[in-house]
């Protein structure tokens, strides 16, 4: 897939794994693994720059005697994700445009 | 490899990038660490999946915006004390004028160079001048009814026309050599300065 574009769908993904409840990093990269295979180093990538975007929030929790960071989807974030699915209606018009049955070169 | 030994190796090998960077990056992987082997997987096999420390390394190097390193190169790593403040400001009208030699040298280096280069390309729009003046000259010389004159103004247009076309291919080598050897030089400057890794 073109690196442009995967790099926009990572960040997004990221954000809709952590949309219906906070989640960590672990957790994040299971939840996407059936999708994308994220390795550690781009998760922490992607995190930091949603995190400096705005669009999700950390905090950290105790859990069995350590810390452990839990991330928050922000009101950006989730504008995020709504400007998503509008950009990705105009994908896919633009997808039917490109792949329309040749009807008149016969 | 255990997540002890991963760990302070990969604190070593980042100890270039800002503390704070460090630390944030050392509790995220340990984290993840912590996480996989209460998943169940061993903690051999919980580092091993994370991946290799120069692989990280690598990552993060191509991540991290050039301006970024060379401010932490640049950054002092302990506060400046008080005497070596004063010492700095009473030695300013030392220094100063040393660092601004400095920058005058390079610049005079890179005005040199590149004169020699505009020189060159003024030789050859002499030769194309003469060139256009010589095979001119020939009608001059002919209304005058000077023929040797212009058997000598066409002779003379057609040998500086052809040094015009020699020198043109001459000019944009050197330019090209020259554009190579600054970009060498500047490079070579940004290495002194930051130092190889």
């Amino acid at each position: 897939m073109d690196i442009q574009l995967k790099r926009g769908l990572l960040d997004v993904c990221v954000l809709a794994a952590i949309k219906n409840e906070d989640s960590y990093g672990y957790q994040i990269l299971k939840d996407m693994k059936p999708y994308l295979e994220l390795s550690e180093s781009t998760l922490y990538t992607i995190l930091k720059r949603l995190e400096n975007a705005s669009m999700l929030k950390v905090r950290s929790v105790e859990h069995e005697g350590r810390l452990r960071k839990y991330y928050h989807i922000t009101k950006q974030g989730l504008a995020r994700l709504e400007e998503f699915k509008e950009d990705w209606k105009e994908i896919l018009s633009i997808y039917n445009y490109i792949t329309r049955e040749d009807s008149s070169h016969e | 490899m255990n997540k002890e030994e991963f760990l302070s190796e990969l604190r070593t090998k980042l100890s270039g990038l800002p503390q704070e960077d460090i630390e944030e990056r050392i509790s995220f992987y340990s984290e993840m660490i912590d996480d996989r082997m209460e998943d169940g997987i061993s903690e051999e096999e919980a580092v091993e999946g994370i991946g290799t420390v120069d692989q990280i390394y690598e990552q993060i190097m191509s991540d991290m915006p050039l301006v970024k390193l060379v401010k932490e190169k640049v950054k002092p790593k302990r506060k400046l004390k008080a005497w070596e403040i004063v010492l700095l400001t009473l030695g300013s009208p030392v220094w100063i004028p040393l660092v601004i030699a400095a920058i005058a040298i390079v610049f005079s280096v890179y005005v040199v160079i590149w004169s020699v280069v505009v020189s060159v390309y003024a030789v050859n729009l002499s030769f194309a001048a003469e060139a256009v003046a010589g095979l001119t000259g020939i009608f001059i010389c002919l209304k005058t009814g000077n023929v040797p004159g212009a058997v000598f103004s066409l002779g003379a247009g057609f040998i500086c026309a052809g040094l015009a076309i020699v020198m043109f291919f001459v000019c944009v080598a050197i330019t090209k050599g020259v554009i190579k050897l600054t970009g060498k030089m500047l490079t070579g400057m940004k290495t002194a300065f930051v130092g190889k890794e």
